[in-house]
């Protein structure tokens, strides 16, 4: 079954880390990506540009209304993902346990719904 | 024993061990329950006519099994994804002895309780589904003990199952390196099972004999896969409270701690519950199941009422609210110290609690008080106080209890 792992993180609190904890941190989540690829848990995965990139669109009456920011203003904002085949729930919160990000801020993990 | 009875003692002892069998063989809460109820109403069929079987419990899984296929297929004809799904539950051909022998049902019931239990699962919605599922409680049953609406238990219990098989939360019992993060919830669900087993929150009977002897047994199995102090803790405490049974209550009235007859308390369940606290309380800081059993060691240990170690409950109970504060052990510090230092400093406390609102509608904060005002004379407040109580109060005895108080007042 395939579950994504959704990152959040305070950008503040990454922002602020030092040139070497910064590059720690990306050294971390280099050796996760490559351990779950491994173990045969990765499927896909990204990292996103900061939430002040971010843009909002709606549709409704049939007119489109775009608005500057993300879907809600939150404490830790979505960072990133990880797309994973796991055997089973356990199996899928034993790898977002190892993410990185899963010390600062918080992960979390979704079922894929299947249409058949 | 005609056949009818039988089947509904079978229904009562087994069920449940069924039930949980059936989940892991059909890998589906919904399906199992089907199964379950598929299986009960071919013994009613099949029993008087060809007799009962010599293991009913066998009989009930292998036939809740295979109709749970038979209906795959017959539903296939619509749903072809079915069909597969029926063969692949088909080829489980493993004997029979490995998947309904004792020892596996055991491990089924384990797995049932952790799945319930899941840690992504709402804590509310953990409760009601372990009550529901591994012991067989009504809807009605659990809301009383919850102080709920049915309707709200039951719409906990839909989504817990239905986030169960839809994030695929495995059937399993957890590995050594999950298992005490998962224990807690775990412990929780197993002693209100006890109390609703020990003091049932309705109907004419003042206890459920069955329920509390389930939970016990989970505490024992649990004890023995994770020998963790709180589960030592947790263990000691139901056993001491289970030793007390056959003197709390006489010809079905209520007889409260001081006045039971200490003669009758269960002397072997006393020794054991005695031996799990000492062990529970030493190794390291205990947690709070250790301490309520350590306070019912000190009650067991008072050959009679007046010589209760007062003092040294209360200290206990305030090395419970270091651990795990709540209004209730409030109430409970409270009653200890209306003991240890007379009626008058008991009530103040007790105003104290009940004055922030929070166990407004808990009858034993009425009853409590009501006693404490009796003791000091204080014959309309005690009065006002007991009849509070006796509209909260559900059960029989306890009603029947405090209308002979509420008698006595007068006398």
């Amino acid at each position: 079954m395939r579950y994504l792992c959704l990152i959040y993180d305070e950008e503040k609190k990454l922002g602020a880390m030092s040139k070497g904890e910064s590059d720690a941190f990306m050294g971390e989540y280099f050796a996760f990506t490559e351990d779950i690829k491994k173990s045969g848990h990765y499927v896909g995965g990204n990292a996103l540009q900061p939430v002040g990139t971010a843009t909002s669109v709606r549709v409704r009456g049939g007119k489109m209304s775009t608005t500057d920011g993300p879907f809600a203003e939150t404490k830790e904002q979505l960072g990133g993902y990880y797309l994973i085949e796991a055997k089973d729930l356990n199996d899928a919160l034993q790898v977002a346990a190892k993410i990185p990000s899963a010390k600062l801020g918080t992960v979390e993990v979704r079922p894929i719904q299947e249409f058949n | 024993m005609d056949v009818p009875a039988v089947i509904d003692e079978v229904y009562r002892t087994e069920s449940r061990r069924v039930l949980a069998t059936l989940i892991r063989l059909l890998g589906d809460f919904d399906r199992a329950e089907e199964a379950l109820h598929d299986a009960f109403s071919a013994a009613i069929e099949q029993w008087p006519r060809d007799g009962v079987p010599a293991s009913p419990r066998a009989w009930l899984v292998s036939t809740g099994r295979f109709r749970a296929i038979d209906a795959l297929r017959r539903r296939a004809r619509f749903d072809a994804s079915l069909a597969a799904l029926a063969t692949a539950l088909e080829g489980q051909t493993a004997a029979p002895v490995e998947w309904i022998g004792e020892e596996t049902l055991e491990d089924d019931r384990l797995r049932l309780v952790f799945t319930c239990c899941h840690p992504a699962l709402q804590p509310d919605a953990q409760v009601a589904l372990t009550l529901r599922e591994v012991c067989g409680l009504t809807t009605e049953e659990i809301a009383r003990a919850f102080l709920t609406a049915p309707r709200t238990v039951a719409q906990r219990i839909v989504r817990a199952k239905a986030k169960i098989r839809d994030a695929r939360i495995p059937y399993q019992v957890p590995d050594r390196r999950e298992l005490p993060e998962r224990l807690d919830a775990v412990l929780r669900v197993v002693y209100l099972v006890f109390n609703e087993g020990y003091s049932a929150s309705s109907g004419a009977s003042l206890t459920r004999h069955d329920l509390s002897g389930e939970a016990i047994r989970l505490g024992r199995l649990l004890l023995e896969l994770l020998p963790e102090p709180e589960v030592a803790g947790l263990l000691a405490l139901m056993l001491l409270q289970e030793s007390r049974r056959a003197a709390r209550s006489a010809d079905g009235e209520v007889v409260l701690l001081a006045a039971q007859d200490r003669t009758l308390w269960d002397r072997g369940l006393i020794a054991e519950g005695v031996r799990l606290v000492e062990r529970a309380l030493g190794a390291g800081p205990p947690g709070p199941y250790a301490v309520q059993a350590a306070i019912a060691a000190v009650h067991a240990e008072a050959s009679e009422a007046e010589r209760t170690d007062w003092a040294q409950i209360v200290g206990l109970y305030d090395v419970l609210l270091r651990a795990d504060a709540s209004p209730v052990v409030e109430l409970n510090r409270a009653a200890a110290v209306a003991m240890r230092d007379g009626p008058a400093a008991g009530l103040a406390l007790m105003d104290a609690i009940l004055a922030r609102g929070d166990l407004h509608d808990y009858q034993f904060a009425h009853s409590a008080r009501a006693d404490c005002c009796r003791r000091l004379g204080l014959v309309d407040e005690a009065r006002a106080a007991y009849t509070r109580a006796l509209e909260l109060a559900r059960q029989e005895p306890e009603r029947r209890f405090l209308e002979r108080r509420l008698r006595e007042l007068e006398m």
